[in-house]
Order: structure tokens, then C-alpha cells, then sequence
């Protein structure tokens, strides 16, 4: 049976890897390729890694790093941060990287969209939106470049839009919630859930494995992805990578509805 | 010596990464003079059916590799959409297939509601291997891969199917036609039981 998918979303930033709360205050959590050969040690589902400055500060894809970072990864590899183009994404899928991740060019150009999963086919094209909830109107925000500017849609609504123009996966992230480790925002979650047929995985706010319980056991096979939950060790947030040993992996399958019942 | 057929499309580092770490010798192979001394053969594939056919026909590569695995009888495993490539035709393109193992690809069937069946088919799951099959030794029981797909090989024959896996529907994973094979899921990037698979294939 299909199993829900546990996934590591580690943040890039200036060659290493940083951790953030509410996307700021980042504190350096070590080297992208350590992580990895850990990650492959541990037997993750799939792996999720995001550059921060690449559209947000303009730094642009740094091509040596993920191809060092695919080599290393046993596992799937989802890549956002500075994909503009066609030939960008194409080159990333000739790295070994399986899903490309856009952001704030998914809301400024949703036609590359279109185009990539023409190319590439939709299963390796994976729209991420970031949430901020609101305090009127419209209950949350879709925000880009790392949370610094609003676009004023919502955040349900894009989802459905980037599904219609052929993304093969929605990445659900909470601004509220990030590095706050105080449980996902299951309520955007299903709501996003319930308006979208493709696979969608949530980030942003686990803190524990019952956490990643509560999302599968109401919302079912999903992807679960978190950061601070797998490099953090302890309330003084002290760097440990680490994820659910097999045993625990499948109490978590066993919370959720199998596909086709 | 494994040739990976790179024809502009896929992940062929993956592979070459896994040999490495295997320590068995492989080559990337743009054009026919790498196919020397070749005597396995890897068809990577990804994204749309028409795509890949359309860069595999115009590679220069489809005549040698075809003298190959029909003349010399060199094993071959396509992966992805390269098994999908073995096919006569896909219901997503308008390119006739390879025609190397009949049968036509098809859609996987979707559901909503609840326990809905999602489309693509993304994750882990467990497959069942038919009879005993070299491919898939030590891998016969407890064996889960990483699948990222929406449609599958409907093989004209059973006995060219060597695996199955359930999502909604059961329908093929895995095919083999004496020295012709292909899987659907993603063995460079399922851990210990891809790396064995891929293993399998080069010793066996």
C-alpha cells in the first residue's frame, strides 16, 4: 500500500544550511551534504531543499551544489529556489534532482508551470505556496521571497490555479507556523486538500511525530514534511539530525485511510 | 561494463553515482562509439511519452542499441518512462513505442473522496513479484520502491509481467521479456532495495 510520505525540508543559505522561525531568525544547522549522507543512513522518503537567496536576494541557482547534492541522495530530491526557465528546470532533472520547486515565479509566471510539465511531464513539477494568516477578510495570504511581500490572493485559490496549469504537487507552508514546532495548520491543509486531486505535502510547524499523526490520520496518504522536527534535539534547539526509526514510520502508515478504501 | 543511455533526458548521474558506489564499472553513452564493450544496457526516461521517443529516435542511438539487444542479445532495463518506452503505443502521446514488449501504456485510474487514488502516483510502495525472477533476488518479499507516475505498462501478455503494485487499482510495475526488462518505479533513489535491484541487474 502507498505510504504517507515523511519528509526533511532543509533550507539553504550562503552554501550551508539554516533553520528559521517564522521565516527569520536563522541559526546555522551545518552542511548540506552531511545532512544528506545522514538523511541516506536514515532511509528518509524523499528529501525537500530549498535556497533562500536564490530569487529572494538574487543569488540564482547554484547548479554545483545541487549537483553535489543529488549525487549524494539515495533517496527523491524536490529542489526549489531560482528556477526561471524551461532549460533551468530541465537541467535540474539531468542533475538527479525529481521535482522542481517553484515559488514566487509559480505566482509571477504561472505559464513556466505549463511549460515545464509539458517538458518534463507534471509528476516533476511542485508548486510551494507560503501562508500567512490573516486578521481580516480573506483568512490567509499567499507571500513570496521568503515571506517579504504579500500578493494578496488566496492561498486556496492558487493551489487550484497551479493544479489547472499541470504542477503534479502542492507544497502547503505556514508562515505562522514555521520553526514554531506548535503542530501544523491542519485547517489550511484540508481546505487546500479538499479543492485539489493531485498529492499535496504540508510543511511548517511540526514538532513532534504526533503531529505528523494528526495531519495523516484526518487528511490520509500525504506528504508530512518538516525542519526543525529532524535537526533539532530538545527545547534549547540544539542542532541533532534526526527522523523516525521504521518502527515509528509505521505506526504512522497505520493512522492513515488507504488509498482506494 | 553497464551503458546508461543518455539521449537528453533523465537522471543519469543517479545511475552512474550508484555503480560508482557499487564499485561496478558503467559509462554514460551519448553516441554509438560509447556502446563498445557494453553488455548491459540502462534506459533512463522521464517526463512525457512523445518527448522521450521523439530525443530517443533522433539520438543516433535507437539503430545501435536495437543491433545490440536483438543481435547480441545484451540485457536491457528501461526505467520510468523508459519502460513505458518498451511499449507499443502510451495513451499520452501520439509517437508509436519501441513495440520491444506488446502492449499499450495506459492511465492509472484515479478516485476521489475519502481514501482518494491521487494522480501522479507518488511514494512508497510494496510491490508483488511473480515467480523467480533474477531481477528481483533477494527482493521477493517486504520490498518497497519510490513510483512518481500516472501511467503504467498494460502488457498484452501476463507472462511478461514480473511485478504488480496496488494503488486503487493493482496493475504493473515491472515487465521482462528475456533480455528486455523495465520497471516503474525509481530504483537509483530507493535505497537499499533499489540499490539491490540495480545490483541484480548487473550480476545477473
Amino acid at each position: 500500500m502507498l505510504r504517507p510520505r515523511i519528509i526533511p525540508c532543509l533550507l539553504v543559505r550562503n552554501k550551508g544550511l539554516v533553520k528559521t522561525r517564522r521565516f527569520a531568525d536563522d541559526k546555522y544547522v551545518g552542511d548540506p551534504i552531511n545532512a544528506v549522507k545522514i538523511f541516506n543512513e536514515k532511509e528518509v522518503d524523499e528529501l525537500m531543499v530549498l535556497d533562500l537567496d536564490a530569487t529572494s536576494a538574487g543569488t540564482g541557482i547554484d547548479f554545483k551544489l545541487v549537483e553535489r547534492l543529488a549525487a549524494e541522495c539515495r533517496m527523491p530530491l524536490a529542489y526549489g529556489g531560482g528556477i526561471q526557465t524551461v532549460e533551468q528546470a530541465s537541467r535540474l532533472i539531468g542533475l538527479g534532482v525529481e521535482k522542481v520547486t517553484l515559488g514566487a515565479a509559480a505566482f509571477r509566471q504561472p505559464q513556466l508551470l505549463r511549460e515545464i510539465a509539458r517538458e518534463l511531464g507534471s509528476q516533476s513539477v511542485v508548486a510551494v505556496i507560503d501562508a500567512k494568516k490573516k486578521l481580516l477578510g480573506q483568512r490567509w495570504e499567499a507571500r513570496i521571497l521568503n515571506g517579504r511581500e504579500g500578493t494578496g490572493r488566496c492561498p486556496i485559490e492558487l493551489a487550484r490555479e497551479f493544479e489547472e496549469l499541470g504542477v503534479g504537487e502542492i507544497v502547503i507552508n505556514s508562515i505562522d507556523h514555521d520553526g514554531m514546532m506548535d503542530g501544523y495548520d491542519l485547517e489550511l491543509a484540508e481546505r487546500i486538500r479538499s479543492v485539489v486531486s493531485v498529492p499535496m505535502t504540508v510543511l511548517g510547524g511540526a514538532g513532534s511525530l504526533q503531529d505528523m499523526r494528526s495531519l495523516i490520520s484526518r487528511l490520509g496518504i500525504i506528504g508530512a514534511a518538516a525542519g526543525s522536527l529532524f535537526v533539532f534535539k530538545g527545547p534549547y534547539r540544539a542542532v541533532l539530525i534526526n527522523y523516525p526509526a521504521p518502527a515509528e514510520k509505521d505506526a504512522l502508515n497505520a493512522a492513515a485511510i488507504p488509498a482506494g478504501k | 561494463m553497464i551503458g546508461i543511455l543518455d539521449y537528453g533526458l533523465g537522471n543519469i548521474l543517479a545511475f552512474v553515482n550508484m555503480y560508482k558506489r557499487l564499485h561496478h564499472p558503467a559509462r554514460v553513452v551519448r553516441e554509438a562509439g560509447d556502446l563498445a564493450g557494453v553488455t548491459k544496457l540502462i534506459l533512463p526516461g522521464v517526463g512525457a511519452f512523445d518527448h522521450a521517443m521523439a530525443l530517443f529516435n533522433q539520438s543516433g542511438l535507437r539503430p545501435p542499441v536495437e543491433e545490440l539487444v536483438f543481435g547480441k542479445q545484451v540485457p536491457m532495463l528501461g526505467i520510468c518512462v523508459g519502460m513505458q518506452m518498451l511499449a507499443d503505443s502510451s495513451e499520452e502521446g501520439k509517437l508509436p513505442g519501441l513495440g520491444w514488449i506488446s502492449g499499450r501504456v495506459a492511465r492509472v485510474a484515479a478516485i476521489s473522496g475519502r481514501g482518494s487514488v491521487r494522480l501522479p502516483h507518488m511514494g512508497w510502495n510494496d510491490i508483488t513479484v511473480y515467480g523467480n525472477q533474477a531481477l528481483f533476488r533477494g527482493l521477493e518479499t517486504d520490498a518497497r520502491f519510490y513510483f512518481l507516475h500516472s501511467y503504467y505498462f498494460a502488457t498484452q501478455s501476463e507472462t511478461d509481467v514480473l511485478a504488480s503494485v496496488e494503488y486503487g487499482t493493482r496493475f504493473t510495475c515491472a515487465v521482462g521479456r528475456e533480455q528486455v526488462m523495465g520497471v516503474q518505479f525509481h530504483p537509483e533513489k530507493s535505497h537499499r532495495f533499489g540499490t539491490r535491484l540495480l545490483q541484480n541487474f548487473a550480476e545477473s
